[in-house]
């Protein structure tokens, strides 16, 4: 006998006199547990996208839509290569990088692929000297970036995947996706065929999660040759030196080019934002609703139990137990339903995020150890907090109360 | 073993004062078997309450072998029950959903005492007061005599000098009401103290000396000779 088997052998007895406040406390874990996992995944989603387009202004054709530029399926809209050179000669303030894609489905290994034409930076720079522009170095005004300016391009072929431009790039070469390489058996140095002409495959990008493992890169003019779709592009990737540089650029792009339509990547993903931030402050408001309706319910249960086990407790302090013991074994009631509600809420709230992640957000949620720690231990502090007040309470009962008739 | 000076103690109720226990003196020696009748209401359990130390006067003193006991802070007044004063409870008070056994642990257990030496007390107690085939039972799975033995057992574990009995006779049979009677007998001459508060005119009869209550107050102390001499 310990106050432990104490505890447990009254629960066991009669669990449903603890089950409304151990639902209340698993309900809020729950909600608690699935907001906050589909939250951070989500975020991490947004991060990772705005990081894998890497462009903070992307300039379309006016018909195409956002998704268009996601699932990579511009072939139908373009652009004119020249605006490239417009944007480039007006050296706009904050402009780091430009990229020009045009995109067209292929097929390698008989699987179908999205080849897409990009123009290496080497480029840019020889065009620069040849039209006497000095190469993105309008910095804007009050730019905190220190990066912000002239570049060296100096960058592995690799570096395509995170930095999303390439410094060389001949003709006759290609850069493949992970996903190319793997179901194409492709390795560097061996050539990929496309559309009847053989490329050699510079590199093999990293994987990255996104669409870009089923692209092979190629030069934007071989592309261009190859489908003789002219001097085309599909889109103009934008990389300014921070936000701030982004937001004024938009309105002078809007101007320069008025056949195109230029949007900022955090208006891309600014429903998404915007979904997160209010889901950032409703797990606040679970949090909230938690500490006040499972707190009162706990507190409720406890001083409930207190009062029925009056005459228990006045026995159990005639045998000569101590106010403080009384008082931990109150609190002990309160921590089984606490720890039962809050490890089941976090296994349901999983589940739920799991399920929804997928279905609303769309994100793949794993367990989150630390957040998951965090909560329990919020439950826990919250069901404490509350039975601190009934489980004194029950510590100051009158002995006498051993000596009442039932 | 116990002396009360000048103790008053007072209920107050809306306004209303009840004069629950007043005495000048009573003094209650060891060994003694003492008795305590009156009608409902006249005091008995708040005599027996302040007794134990459950309950304070509002005025005199509770010497209980020599310490004032409640000049004693809290605690040290919850261990000289522990270890000195054994309770019965005319309902038994046995915690419903522990078992015999279980039920006989938990002072041992407010003692601290280990887990084997619980589990071997117990059982000992139990087999000594005839339930050795009982100690899984529940108290509902008990006959009201069966409770009352469990409960004396529990009563007796960690060996109290002193035994506060309320009513223990009450609610039970003739024949459980005797088996209990016997065994208060035995731990009279086993060298212990009985309080016992009894509305039971034969249970009355066994103590060594009667005290009469009426509205808290003792009506001359009236001393038997012991009849079951030892
Ligand atoms: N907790 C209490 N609050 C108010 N009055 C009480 C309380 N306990 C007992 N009394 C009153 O004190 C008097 C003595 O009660 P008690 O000692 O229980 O009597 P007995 O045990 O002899 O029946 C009664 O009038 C009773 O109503
Ligand atoms: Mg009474």
């Amino acid at each position: 006998m310990n106050l432990k088997t104490l505890v447990w052998r009254e629960l066991a007895e009669r669990p449903s006199a603890m089950f409304t406040s151990t639902l209340t406390i698993l309900l809020g874990v729950t909600a608690l547990v699935a907001i906050r996992h589909v939250t951070v995944f989500s975020e991490r989603e947004v991060g990772q996208q705005l990081q894998s387009l890497g462009a903070n202004v992307l300039v379309l054709p006016k018909d195409a839509t956002l998704q268009d530029y996601y699932s990579a399926d511009l072939t139908a809209r373009t652009l004119p290569e020249s605006h490239v050179s417009s944007i480039l000669l007006e050296n706009l303030a904050g402009v780091e990088r430009i990229s020009p894609k045009l995109c067209v489905s292929a097929k390698v290994a008989n699987r179908d692929v999205t080849l897409t034409g990009i123009l290496p930076q080497s480029e840019f720079q020889a065009k620069a000297a040849w039209q006497s522009v000095s190469l993105f170095s309008n910095k804007h005004d009050g730019c905190k970036k220190a990066a912000c300016g002239p570049k060296t391009y100096d960058a592995a072929p690799e570096t395509l995947a995170s930095q999303r431009t390439i410094d060389q790039l001949k003709g006759n070469e290609a850069v493949i996706g992970a996903d190319v390489a793997e179901f194409s058996a492709l390795r560097i140095g061996q050539t990929v065929e496309l559309f009847g002409e053989k490329l050699k495959v510079l590199a093999v990008l990293p994987r990255t999660g996104t669409v870009d493992d089923s692209r092979v890169f190629a030069h934007l003019h071989t592309v261009q040759r190859l489908t003789n779709a002219g001097e085309v592009v599909n889109a103009i990737e934008v990389m300014s030196c921070c936000e701030d540089a982004a937001g004024g650029l938009v309105p002078r792009l809007a101007e320069l080019l008025p056949d195109a339509k230029v949007v900022t990547i955090s208006q891309v993903v600014s429903t998404q934002v915007g979904i997160n931030r209010l889901m950032s402050q409703m797990s606040l408001f679970v949090l909230g609703i938690l500490a006040i309706v499972g707190g009162a319910s706990v507190a409720s249960t406890i001083s409930s139990n207190v009062r029925e086990r009056r005459r228990e407790v006045g026995t159990l302090m005639a045998l000569g137990a101590t106010p403080s013991l009384v008082t931990r074994m109150f609190l002990l009631k309160a921590w089984a339903l606490g720890i039962v509600g809050a490890v089941g809420g976090s296994v349901f709230g999983l589940i739920v995020a799991v399920v929804l992640g997928s279905q609303w957000a769309g994100v793949t949620v794993k367990p989150l150890p630390d957040l998951i720690a965090l909560s329990i231990g919020a439950a826990l502090v919250i069901t404490t907090l509350a039975a601190l007040w009934p489980a004194r309470s029950a510590a100051k009962l009158d002995p006498c109360y051993c000596f009442q008739e039932v | 073993m116990f002396q009360l000076q000048d103790i008053t103690k007072v209920y107050r109720k809306r306004q209303q004062e009840v004069v629950a226990f007043k005495a000048t003196s009573l003094d209650i020696g060891f060994g003694e078997y003492v008795a305590i009748v009156g009608p409902s209401g006249s005091g008995k359990t708040t005599l027996l309450s302040m007794l134990g130390g459950m309950l304070s006067p509002d005025s005199g003193n509770v010497w209980f072998e020599g310490e004032s006991l409640y000049d004693l802070p809290i605690n040290e007044r919850t261990q000289r029950r522990r270890e000195r004063i054994g309770f019965v409870f005319q309902t038994f008070n046995l915690v419903p959903y522990l078992t015999a056994l279980e039920n006989v642990q938990v002072p041992l257990f407010l003692r601290g005492a280990n887990k084997a030496e619980q589990r071997d007390r117990a059982a000992a107690l139990l087999e000594q007061v005839g339930l050795g085939n009982r100690i899984e039972h529940k108290p509902s799975e008990l006959s009201t005599g069966q409770q009352q033995r469990v409960a004396l057992a529990r009563m007796l574990a960690n060996n109290p000098r002193l035994i506060l009995a309320d009513e223990p006779t009450g609610n039970l049979d003739p024949d459980s009401r005797e088996a209990v009677l016997s065994m208060f007998d035995n731990f009279v001459r086993e060298g212990r103290t009985i309080v016992m508060v009894t509305h039971d005119p034969v249970a009355a009869a066994r103590a060594s000396r009667r005290l009469r209550l009426n509205d808290g107050m003792l009506i001359t102390p009236e001393t038997i000779p012991n009849t079951k001499a030892a």
